[in-house]
């Protein structure tokens, strides 16, 4: 597990954080990859996870009859997933490799559990997960006003 | 004695005005003046002094104009009217060029220049300052309109100092007025003597004092001077308006977000009737025409108002949709962002636009709600 | 500051038409055209990138066109054109040899030479990139002028993608980053799906020596100029390219005023500096 844990201490996303909580998270944390075209998860699966993508592309996507839309695409060091993070946990869209991707992916229970048992560990959680929240909302409303489109 | 002459002021009787008429129109001048016409006093061709307003003059105020009987025959004991010279000098529809399909060519033929020279009667210190506006709008280093050049060059300009101060008038306030000291041929000031008529006369410039030798005169007498001056500070401290106006630009460009603004709009209709009474005013839009079956095609340029959605139309939608931000364009351009763009205000106290606004707003009134909304 | 161009020669009105033939017409979009013109009397029109021209269909009115081409050829005026009104459209379907009328070039310019000895930050959104295409060019014309290069350019989706051809040669460059993305997307892409203002963080430049010109919808630009602020570039380095109202391209009609400036002819470009406090005024 110490390659892990080193993975997850240099992380961008876990910078600053003190070696204890690096430890009680790393005890969460897996190695994973996705080849292209594999899914990460499916609409509607229960949300017991989520990632922290090392290198790669990965889509959300939501499908309607006949059709598959991409909704936006994560990148590098970037997150996928935050449903895990309210009831009922359960994910809303699709989550779709398209290229080789690396992550390290965080047991959603797991880390529930130990924010619970720690809160000032939760708040250091919370600290890193808002802002990226904040952003993605902020791009996802420009995103809506469909900038580009003909007025009418 | 010769070169005192250029600085003699001498004076005319009615008859000496007359042939001041004759003498322009044997110039060849278009002799352009007041009158009165559908019960106000407007701009028309005039050929005698008998087209002039004698023994009337106006009253004036907030959405109120009114033409009324003076107790005496003063021909210009008035003060200005809905119309402004600049509807000669940049006229409400000008022809810009032709386009003539013939076969597979096609010729573009730039609309001729105006070869019309206009003698202005009667033009008052504030719209002496107006055109010299305009002739900075139209002739500057980016801009050389050969229309409006082609037309102003040949202009002669008799100015009249002004004997009453209108109901709406602060040209004091804009230091434009009421005297008129520059920017004429010749400059007149009518003097009241026992029911007559008699001018005082300067000349502003070579034109003015060649037409000037042909008229029949006598030099003025030392009380015909002071007389004159007598009557430029009646006026001058009869004004019907006041504006604080050293200190707009900053004022109004750090209030663009003041909620005067949204009291305004309540009562703004929008109509555009000040931008078309204002001397100054030019926002001009184009229009292309063709006849019926495409062969000859001509674009021209008429009057047009920032308050129309027009006006600001991008693809999509107006930037000014709302009233709030026409009025507001309206007025930080004419008193703030003008002064940025040529170097002087673009308002001239005429008064104009509080008496033919249909709501009677007054922007002498305007500034000073928001000079005083600022905290001390 | 931008240079602005040569005034047209004198004695010529910049109010009256020269006529223009349609050389050639390519589809680039369902909606958006690239016209080639050439001018009858054979006289070159020389152009700074940025600049734009009033392009006038003979019986149906005359709009703004920024230049597309590239300013550092002869032959040819190219306009790119988004059919959204009946002049635009007209514009748009005229076939070879058509009549256009053309007045211009009008306008300030994009920074070229300014940025020269910096990183270049080209930050397009949607047609936005037919007004910094000359800017392109002039930048990869002198390659070596300049540190590095990156286009971000974002677009609806990637069937709206302008001058798409184009945008995979200069990748082939190896010495220019090229980031895409689209608003939306169905599963047979896989780039990036997403605004385009989250191409920012990732580009490499360096913010304190980096002039970013950018040009897209209004909104789009504001964003973006938010992202590069983020990324510490200062207002004097950020140029935008403004739209609003133009019916003289003279700064004679009153009609494109943003403040006390006239965007047809103190613009369209801008440093962000000068532009800010007008930016900040809802409706001004």
């Amino acid at each position: 597990m110490e390659g892990l844990e080193r993975i997850v201490r240099e992380h961008p996303f876990f910078s600053g954080l003190k070696e204890s909580f690096s430890e009680l998270i790393s005890g969460c944390a897996k190695n994973v990859r996705f080849e292209a075209g594999q899914y990460l998860f499916h609409e509607g699966e229960t949300a017991d996870q989520f990632y922290i993508l090392r290198s790669g592309r990965v889509a959300l996507q939501v499908s309607a009859p006949s059709r598959v839309l991409t909704i936006q695409t994560v990148g590098e060091n970037e997150i996928v997933g935050a449903s895990w993070l309210v009831s009922p946990y359960r994910w809303g869209f699709d989550a779709k490799a398209l290229e080789l991707t690396r992550a390290i992916s965080l047991d959603a229970a797991c880390l529930r559990g130990k924010c619970e048992d720690d809160h000032d560990l939760g708040y250091e959680m919370m600290k890193r997960f808002m802002p990226i929240l904040i952003q993605r909302l902020q791009a996802t409303r420009l995103q809506i006003l469909d900038v580009y489109g003909t007025r009418s | 004695m010769t070169s005192d002459r250029a600085n003699q002021t001498i004076t005319i009787e009615k008859e000496g005005l007359q042939a001041l008429f004759d003498a322009l129109a044997q110039r060849g001048y278009r002799v352009v003046g007041p009158t009165l016409r559908d019960q106000a006093i407007v701009y028309d061709d005039i050929a005698s002094v008998r087209d002039l307003p004698a023994g009337w003059t106006d009253e004036q105020g907030g959405g109120r104009y009114r033409v009324v009987r003076r107790e005496d025959n003063a021909l210009f004991g008035y003060a200005v009217g809905p119309h402004s010279w600049k509807r000669f000098l940049f006229p409400p529809i000008q022809q810009l060029w032709r386009a003539q399909r013939e076969a597979e060519s096609l010729k573009v033929e730039p609309a001729a220049l105006p070869t019309e020279r206009f003698a202005f009667i009667g033009v008052r210190a504030c719209e002496l300052h107006a055109i010299a506006i305009q002739d900075r709008v139209f002739m500057n280093a980016a801009v050389n309109d050969p229309h409006y050049r082609a037309r102003r060059e040949n202009a002669f300009l008799v100015a009249v100092n002004c004997g009453t101060a209108g109901g709406t008038c602060f040209c004091v306030s804009m230091n434009t007025g009421p005297k008129a000291d520059s920017g004429f041929d010749l400059a007149l000031t009518e003097l009241l003597e026992g029911g007559k008529s008699l001018f005082v006369v300067e000349a502003g410039s070579d034109k003015g004092r060649e037409v000037l030798s042909a008229l029949p005169q006598r030099p003025a007498k030392a009380e015909d001077l002071k007389a004159a001056e007598a009557v430029v500070a009646k006026t001058a401290s009869s004004m019907g308006r006041v504006m604080r106006s050293d200190d707009l630009h900053d004022l109004l460009l750090r209030n663009l977000d003041n909620p005067r603004w949204d009291d305004v709009a309540a009562r703004c209709m929008t109509c555009g009737n000040c931008t078309m009474v204002c001397p100054t005013c030019f926002c001009m839009s184009v229009e292309d025409s063709s006849d019926l079956a495409g062969l000859e095609t001509s674009r021209s340029r008429r009057w047009d108002s920032c308050f129309t959605m027009d006006h600001s139309y991008v693809h999509g939608g107006s930037v000014h949709a709302s009233a709030k931000s026409r009025y507001r364009q309206w007025l930080t351009h004419k008193l703030a962002t003008w002064i940025d763009q040529f170097g002087s205000s673009g308002c001239v106290g005429c008064g104009r636009c509080i008496t033919w606004c249909p709501v009677g707003i007054d922007i002498t009134e305007e500034v000073a709600a928001i000079r005083n909304s600022e905290p001390r | 500051m931008a240079l602005v161009a040569e005034k047209p020669a004198a004695g010529r009105d910049p109010m009256v038409p020269r006529v223009a033939r349609v050389h050639q017409r390519q589809r680039n979009l369902s909606d958006t055209w690239t016209l080639v013109l050439e001018m009858e009397d054979g006289e070159p029109l020389d152009f700074l990138p940025g600049q734009f021209n009033m392009l006038t269909v003979f019986g149906v009115g005359e709009i703004p066109i920024s230049i597309s081409g590239d300013p550092g050829k002869r032959g040819g005026l190219v306009h790119t054109i988004r059919d959204v009104g009946p002049v635009s459209s007209a514009l748009a379907h005229l076939e070879p040899g058509a009549a256009v009328g053309v007045r211009g070039p009008f306008g300030t310019d994009w920074p070229v030479k300014e940025a020269r000895g910096n990183d270049v930050v080209i930050l397009a959104g949607g047609l936005g990139l037919a007004p910094l295409r000359p800017a392109i060019y002039s930048v990869l014309a002198n390659r070596r002028l300049y540190g590095k290069v990156a286009l971000l350019y974002g677009a609806r989706s990637p069937a709206e993608m302008l001058f798409r051809s184009e945008l995979e040669q200069w990748r082939r460059l190896l010495d220019i980053e090229i980031q895409v993305t689209v608003d939306t997307a169905s599963s047979d892409w896989f780039g990036s799906v997403g605004v385009v203002t989250t191409l920012v963080p990732r580009a490499t430049f360096d913010p304190e020596h980096t002039v970013a010109m950018v040009c897209g919808p209004e909104i789009m630009m504001r964003f973006g100029v938010a992202a590069l602020r983020a990324r510490g570039v200062g207002d004097r380095s950020i140029y935008l390219s403004m739209e609003r109202n133009m019916k003289c391209a003279v700064g004679l009609c009153g009609h494109c005023q943003l403040g006390s400036v006239f965007v047809c002819r103190d613009g369209p470009v801008f440093p962000l500096d000068k532009l800010a406090p007008l930016m900040a005024v809802k409706e001004l």
